[in-house]
């Protein structure tokens, strides 16, 4: 047999080899916490992880555009805590109406996404430079308001907290179903917008995109800034999940948001990876600290080693994966000669410069 | 002239003026923070605190300085000194009924427990190495995984801040030799070490080298990927020498707190040494500058009664600033202000 002509997986499969591994690994943590506690395996248990996990699924979506880009953004947790100081500051001390304060509150998250974006694209920071100096004005800005603890009185919003989404017998909050509308949103918009594909385009090889025409600058700048805006987002479900604000509030949550990222499937070196992986990243992340719970006598800190530990397992599989498809494609640059072997609709999808 | 010519291209010189004006608004402003008293034979005053202070964060430093010449960055360095001291303390120890009296015994000879504490932070540094160099993971998610090494140094303590009672253990950070805190001469005697280290042996000249271009390095026989691991190694080291500085100065292990925040001083304090975040030649005296500069901004503001948290605000800022001091390329910059630039056929961005 031909060794040119090894036996290929669908497409797919394929092209998101990452994803459909982390899709798996989640079903297979799920089903293990099913097999080894009793009342696991069950809707309610599954719609829990997405309210638990509802701030970090909607932050984790940023994260996730910042890695595909090629970057990171550290400042995730930070600017949550801060936007949630001040929407609660603005509700509860300063009585302001509801409106005017949630507009305020993804202003100043947009605005610490234009910061990151500016001083990665137009002053050459390194982004983790530029985003770890974010993390800290956000923190140190908590501070500034306060160092006591807010708690939320606001009727409305206490009202949406406890407010209860019912189908099938279980439940989901409001912040969970914005989740999850958030996810599918920002998955069409990724596939399916001229800004989407840049962010792949860009990521993937800069310097290409470049010459293609693309505008490199422009998309970097506004993936951060998407990135900050959904941190307040995510600041406002993350307030109706917790109804207070500390300025300790979201400490180390970018680490989970990178791993959902990384282990939703988005490389590190950036030009891949899907939105829907980043929900199954979270999902499992989700999964390990319910069964830490459901175990009962573990501490809390194993879900932080057991995060690092599957962060590393995936960015290892990645690095085997991505050295082994540069091997192939030695060997598969022969096939591609024959113009006939090109897939014309690989070509329509690769037009980005219009 | 010529002098001055070389001076002002020194690396350290933006760190020495912005020391110096720091302090000259201090003499001005900040009354006290200038005075210097003799107690029982120590010197005590803000500027011997400044030192003190500072010592762990310049041990930070020096290692820093050798993974930044590389190109890569270490933001491990907190974790790193808290797990090294959760080992210091979970080795030595010492039990409270005994220290009524005076110094109370060692649950290990204390030699062992340092050297105990310094073998797992250079480990740490070594694995950091590993992933860098040898997998060739970008050094930041390879360090973001040492966010987890809190997690581990909970583990050691199981959660609890350990209490030390072993009086020797604490003239590291508390005692005082000749009437200054002894730390200050470790931080010499280390820095001196690190500085012949780089400046008399062929591997200061071969990472500045490595660091500056990576493929020309390699093809003049250099084994970069080697020079990487052991600049990650010596960050770990100094860490742990941190670490066991921190532990040493509040008597406990707190895995939650000890080095907290450290990460952005480290690098602070280096880029505030005249250092380039993309690696290449590097000035260890500019890093230490750098940390008193930082330190000596921190002692300051608090001074001046800012709230305390307030200072990580100011941090970044100073970051903030002096990476776009850094980054602007002055000369295109002139050049536009006198003449607009003549316009190419068609400009691609960047």
């Amino acid at each position: 047999m031909n060794p040119l002509e090894k036996p290929r997986m669908p497409g797919f499969v394929y092209r998101n080899i990452t994803f459909v591994v982390a899709v798996l690994l989640f079903i297979s943590f799920f089903g293990l916490g099913s097999v080894l506690f009793k009342n696991f395996f069950s809707l309610q248990v599954f719609c829990n992880l997405l309210i638990d996990n509802s701030y970090l699924l909607i932050a984790a979506i940023g994260s996730t555009m910042v890695v595909i880009i090629g970057g990171i953004d550290l400042s995730v947790g930070a600017v949550i805590a801060f936007c949630n100081m001040s929407m609660s500051y603005m509700l509860t001390i300063m009585k302001m109406p509801l409106i005017p304060a949630i507009v305020i509150v993804l202003l100043i998250g947009t605005l610490f996404g234009m910061l990151h974006g500016w001083l990665v694209t137009f002053k050459g920071f390194q982004p983790f430079i530029a985003t770890l100096a974010g993390q800290f004005i956000a923190r140190g800005a908590c501070y500034i308001i306060t160092v006591d603890t807010i708690f939320v009185d606001n009727p409305f919003i206490v009202k949406a907290a406890i407010f209860k989404i019912r189908f099938l017998g279980s439940f989901i909050s409001v912040g969970a179903a914005l989740a999850v509308l958030m996810i599918i949103l920002f998955q069409i918009i990724a596939e399916n917008t001229q800004f989407g594909r840049n962010i792949y385009a860009v990521g993937g090889n800069e310097q290409s995109a470049n010459l293609m025409g693309l505008p490199v600058k422009r998309t970097k700048f506004l993936t951060y800034t998407t990135s900050g805006f959904l941190s307040a987002v995510a600041s406002l479900v993350f307030m109706l999940y917790v109804l207070s604000a500390t300025g300790t509030h979201g400490d180390g949550l970018h680490l989970d948001a990178v791993a959902s990222a990384v282990i939703g499937g988005a490389l590190t070196s950036g030009g891949v990876g899907l939105i829907t992986g980043t929900l199954f990243g979270v999902l499992t992340q989700g999964t390990i600290r319910t069964m830490i719970t459901f175990q009962g006598t573990l501490s809390s800190w194993w879900a932080k080693i057991a995060t690092a530990l599957l962060l590393l397992m995936f960015i290892l599989i990645q690095r085997a994966i991505v050295t082994g498809r540069e091997r192939s494609h030695v060997s598969r640059k022969v096939e591609a000669v024959d113009p006939k072997a090109v897939d014309p609709k690989l070509i329509s999808e690769g037009n980005y410069a219009q | 002239m010529d002098k001055l010519k070389t001076l002002a291209r020194r690396k350290e010189t933006l760190a020495v003026i912005a020391l110096t004006m720091l302090l000259l608004f201090n003499v001005f402003f900040t009354p006290g923070f200038f005075s210097l008293e003799l107690k029982e034979g120590h010197f005590y005053g803000s500027l011997i605190d400044v030192l003190k202070r500072g010592a762990p964060l310049m041990f930070m430093a020096i290692g820093m300085t050798f993974v930044i010449a590389t190109g890569s960055t270490d933001i491990s360095v907190g974790s790193v000194a808290s797990i090294a001291g959760a080992v210091a303390a979970q080795m030595i120890g010492g039990d409270f009924s005994t220290a009524a009296g005076s110094a109370a015994a060692s649950l290990t000879p204390l030699p062992i427990a340092i050297a105990a504490a310094l073998a797992v932070a250079t480990l740490c540094g070594v694995w950091n190495g590993f992933l860098v160099s040898r997998l060739g993971i970008q050094a930041l998610i390879a360090t973001l995984l040492q966010v987890a090494g809190r997690g581990i140094a909970q583990l050691i303590t199981r959660g609890n801040v350990i209490t030390m009672y072993y009086k020797p253990f604490f003239e590291f950070g508390t005692g005082y030799f000749l009437g200054f805190p002894i730390c200050i001469y470790v931080v010499l005697a280390v820095a001196l070490a690190a500085y012949l280290f780089s400046k008399k042996t062929s591997y200061g000249l071969f990472l500045e080298s490595s660091g500056s271009n990576r493929s020309s390095s390699r093809y003049a026989g250099i084994k970069v990927q080697r020079m990487i691991w052991v600049a990650f190694a010596v960050s770990g080291l100094m860490a742990g020498i941190a670490g066991v500085l921190i532990a040493s100065e509040v008597k406990a292990a707190d895995a939650n707190n000890a080095g907290l925040n450290y990460e952005l001083d480290a690098i602070l304090a280096v880029v505030l040494g005249g250092n380039s975040m993309k690696g290449g030649r590097f000035s260890l005296p500019g890093s230490l500058i750098g940390a008193l500069l930082v330190q000596a901004l921190t002692t300051t503001i608090y001074m001046k009664g800012v709230p305390a948290q307030t200072i990580l605000v100011f941090k970044a800022v100073v970051v903030i600033v002096v990476g776009i001091i850094q980054t602007t390329d002055y000369g295109k910059l002139l050049a536009k202000f006198i003449k607009k630039r003549p316009a190419g056929v068609f400009e691609v961005e960047k």
